[in-house]
């Protein structure tokens, strides 16, 4: 029999109280609970990190978490990366502005990974930037325009 | 002529939903009432299918139903057609939609549960039994076609497929009169389709409203309307098929597959929307993939390295069904003699049926196999000869003043392969110049005494792109002054919304933003092609810029009246027609339109058809060739076999640039994936013919970390074959990168004398083929 568990999470600035299956990935809790379709699973083997999102401002893949272990906290989706007004995230702009996507599979978890990353280490090479979206899996651009997308906006975070 | 858009850097139109979540792709969309399908996949590379019992899983709670074939209906027991039919393929092998009593590859899907959700469908497929009774299996392509070899089909005669041959010339007189021939044999193996986005199909029958509608991740929405009219006998005109948002196609997601059967009958059997989501361990074995070419050569030269001739044979893996046609065999044929003028080719190639997941195009189809074979054996003359590759190269390109050059090869419908235009020396030039060639040497030595392998490698390589028949578009003025702009033409991320925008509007005189784009949904447009042999550019850009032409030449026309002036004084900038000198003299396009369908009881203008729309199939007169050189720079660890890559320089000709921003992603994303191709991604089967690579710690991507910044540089020799000059550049990155990246591994190894005859080159191949040099 389904096993089910009421969970309390914070969905980009908004509560939600629901049960949910125990089995449930985070990935599929948000795209079919809570509606966010931004998220995308793409290997659902933690690998790819199309499905990443942020946990308490941790980039975590929400493929191979429940949606119970989110339980008290604070989950960020691509779709909460811009503000209120929708001005967007330097990460976005720079995005658009640099080529950073094509089929936009991927942009959401480069994304989320990327504004994670850069929360931590604001000044950042062309290496490091590599690195830190290795866990990331792009099929389309070569990765050249993403690197150069971040690079752009962590200049831009920084106020430069 | 207001603003120019036509080679500029404009940022893509479909970027904004994208980087906020807001895409609509299959999975995204949602129906009430859906159920939701998981398929049975055998796991026996060749078996024999004695009974499938189902009462268990039909039995779970959340269960719909479960489908096997006889449970799709009376009528649809039957095979799929084939989509390309060709006189070549003497043993036509295409599948059931669901297996009816053998399986072919592991993989091949044998029934489909329906339930509440995925996850108890899911749960439902390990509860349906299935008493199979293994044969053996084919797998290995080599001996497949050997005298008592076991049959990949139980009632095949053979494992031959069909036979093609690609030969012109006087092949015997090249050979006789040749100073050398050198031999060479190679394996070239390239992998699977991979977009992070797995393919995946919605559908709805509503028969006595809509009709059947199916949302699916593919690259040709028209063909997938055909193949399924036409398997079910239904009209065209009661299916609709949409491609929404589609996260990569690469080639796989091109053609018509068994569940864009089985989802549209189940969903019109249950009376409810059906969705289907490959996953990944599913794409692994059931999405088509390009696999394994053996390919052995002879090359007839003169001292100075001008090549003669070519010749020999090619063992080209098929996979267990046809799903494709001859579309791949073939297209790694044409593209000999590559960039060069070689007077003599005969080269054959057996087309040979295995027990593995049928094969299908990927990224460049055949054409980076048959690149690579050639550019194989200019670094083979190169080598014997003691010549610099880039001077073998400049001794044998196909010259501008040849243009246009016949090679003596046909393309796929026949017509003769003809280079239209291109510089190939001018681009070796300009990749050794980005690649800084000329002073490689001193890198390399100097990286030697700290005990560092530096090699470097050219490829160069033209590309047939822009096969017609047409990619049409409609361009209309809507009341509001919007401009509705609808094409045929399928995106899987091209950017197709931006750059057909960008004509439209350079051609109106609006801007990108005042035109709603529509495309890949066979309901909106009455026919197009697909998204293949980056063909888009070169058929739609032309009909997109015909179509706007049409409808400015109109709305000129009817402003001249209305404004009483003439149409050579008239000019339109922001959607406004004004008068030269004029400038309060004016009408907006929005006017123009509603003249053209005026309310009731009123007049369309004399002389004028109603709406302010025109539609266009005007594309490409042949296939313009675009061409390119590749230069990339290796290290290699000769302690672990690890090859990394230094630097990669791109010079490129894809005719005019409609933007060149969305060019240079195709280019570099493009090399990456032949990058991949050369050193990492490789499905591997066991003789069983078990998968043993189906996650992405087996199966190797490439990532950020091991990929270098690539340098590109652009000449534009425009296409005389269409209206603005351009050719395709979606494949023109991947072509030439693995023949770039071993020349540049054996580059490296020059003194123990590696010579590799496959790929990927991966550690454990390239440390054994350098235990074996050092032991002799």
């Amino acid at each position: 029999m389904p096993d089910y568990r009421n969970i309390n999470v914070v969905v980009n600035g908004v509560k939600h109280e629901l049960d949910v299956e125990t089995r449930t990935s985070l990935g599929d809790f948000l795209r079919q609970e809570i509606k966010l379709t931004g998220t995308h699973l793409g290997c659902e083997h933690g690998v790819c990190g199309a499905c990443t999102v942020l946990l308490d401002g941790e980039a975590v893949r929400s493929c191979l978490m429940l949606a119970v272990q989110a339980n008290g906290h604070e989950i960020t989706t691509v779709e909460g990366l811009a503000e209120e007004d929708g001005s967007l995230h330097p990460l976005q702009e720079a995005f658009w502005k640099h080529h950073g996507l094509q089929c936009g599979f991927c942009t959401p978890g480069m994304l989320t990974s990327l504004a994670a990353y850069l929360g931590d280490n604001p000044e950042p090479n062309e290496r490091d930037l590599r690195e830190a979206i290795s866990g990331n899996i792009c099929r389309c651009t070569g990765y050249q325009s993403i690197v150069d997308a971040a690079l752009d906006a962590a200049k831009k975070m920084r106020g430069e | 002529m207001g603003v120019r858009y036509i080679g500029a850097e404009v940022q893509r139109m479909e970027d904004p939903k994208l980087i906020t979540g807001h895409g609509r792709y299959v999975d995204d969309i949602v129906f009430d009432g859906m159920l939701h399908a998981a398929f049975l996949r055998s796991s026996q590379a060749h078996a024999k299918i004695h009974s499938i019992d189902a009462s268990k899983a039909s039995a779970l709670s959340g269960v719909k139903r479960v489908f096997t074939l006889a449970d799709l209906g009376p009528n649809y027991e039957r095979r799929m057609n084939q989509l390309y039919p060709a006189p070549v393929i003497e043993q036509n092998k295409t599948q059931y939609p669901l297996a009816k009593d053998e399986v072919c590859y592991v993989g091949e899907a044998i029934a489909v549960v329906v339930a509440d959700s995925r996850a108890i469908a899911e749960d439902a497929l390990a509860l349906i039994v299935v008493d199979y009774e293994t044969l053996p299996a084919v797998i290995d392509v080599r001996t497949a076609l050997e005298d008592g070899a076991q049959l990949a089909h139980s009632d095949a005669t053979s494992n031959l497929m069909g036979k093609m041959r690609s030969k012109f010339g006087d092949i015997k007189d090249a050979f006789s009169k040749a100073d050398h021939v050198f031999s060479a044999g190679f394996m070239q193996h390239r992998g699977g389709c991979h977009s992070m986005e797995t393919r995946g199909v919605i559908a709805r029958d509503d028969p006595w409203g809509d009709g059947l509608t199916l949302w699916t991740s593919a690259q040709s929405p028209y063909l997938i309307r055909r193949a399924l009219a036409n398997w079910l006998g239904e009209p065209e005109e009661r299916i609709r098929v949409i491609a929404p948002d589609v996260g990569g196609g690469f080639g796989p997601k091109a053609g018509f597959y068994p569940e864009e059967i089985v989802i549209p009958l189940v969903a019109r059997i249950m009376e409810c929307p059906v969705k289907w989501i490959e996953d990944r361990q599913e794409h692994f074995i059931s999405t088509t993939t390009q696999r394994d070419q053996y390919w052995d050569l002879e090359v007839a030269c003169a001292s100075d390295g001008k090549i003669l001739g070519l010749k020999g044979k090619v063992t080209h893996e098929n996979g267990a069904y046809i799903p494709y046609g001859i579309l791949l065999p073939n297209s790694s044929l044409t593209p000999l003699p590559g960039a060069y003028s070689i007077p003599a080719i005969d080269v054959g190639l057996d087309i040979v049926f295995t027990n593995t997941v049928p094969n299908s195009p990927v990224r460049g189809a055949g054409r980076p196999c048959g690149i690579y074979a050639v550019e194989r054996m200019v670094q083979v003359v190169s080598r014997r000869l003691g010549i610099d590759p880039a001077i073998v190269r400049r001794r044998n390109f196909v010259r501008p003043e040849q243009m246009p050059y016949e090679t003596g090869a046909k393309l796929r419908g026949g017509d003769p392969v003809i280079y239209d235009s291109g510089d190939y020396e001018a681009l070796l030039d300009k990749a050794l110049e980005l690649s800084d060639y000329n002073s490689f040497k001193a890198r390399q030595t100097e990286a030697r005494k700290e005990g560092r392998y530096l090699g470097i490698g050219i490829s160069s390589c033209i590309e047939d792109t822009g096969m017609g028949p047409y990619e049409g578009t409609t361009v209309r003025v809507e009341a509001s002054g919007k401009i509705v702009v609808k094409t045929g033409a399928a995106s899987q991320g091209q950017g197709h919304h931006t750059m057909i925008s960008m004509i439209v509007a350079e051609n109106l005189g609006v801007t990108p933003e005042d035109i709603i784009f529509e495309s890949a949904d066979t309901g909106k447009f009455p026919h197009g092609i697909g998204a293949i042999g980056s063909r888009i550019a070169a058929n739609v850009a032309p009909s997109a810029f015909d179509a706007a032409s049409k409808v400015r030449e109109k709305a000129l026309k009817l402003a001249a009246e209305i404004l009483e002036t003439a149409e050579a004084d008239l000019d339109i900038e922001a959607g406004i027609v004004r008068v030269n000198g004029a400038p309060d003299v004016s009408i907006s396009l929005g006017e123009l339109a509603i003249k053209l369908t005026p309310p009731s009881s009123t007049r369309v203008p004399k002389g004028f058809d109603p709406i302010l729309e025109a539609t266009s199939f005007e594309g490409s007169s042949g296939s313009p060739i675009a061409s390119g050189t590749n230069v990339a720079e290796v290290e290699v660890d000769i302690g672990t076999g690890e090859v990394k890559v230094l630097r990669y320089s791109v010079a490129h000709d894809c005719g005019v640039m409609i933007n060149p921003t969305i060019v240079h992603g195709q280019i570099v994303g493009g090399v990456v994936h032949g990058i991949g191709n050369a050193l990492f991604e490789r499905m591997i089967y066991d003789d069983q013919g078990q998968p043993l690579t189906m996650n992405y710690g087996e199966y190797l991507l490439p990532l950020a970390s091991e990929m270098p910044r690539i340098d590109v540089a652009h000449i534009e020799t425009p296409s005389p074959l269409n209206s603005l000059g351009v050719k395709g550049a979606g494949e023109g990155g991947t072509i030439p990168a693995a023949a770039a990246i071993i020349a540049a591994i054996e580059n490296a190894l020059e003194e123990f004398s590696v010579e590799i005859d496959y790929y990927p080159v991966d550690p454990q191949y390239l440390t054994g083929l350098l235990e074996a040099s050092v032991a002799s």
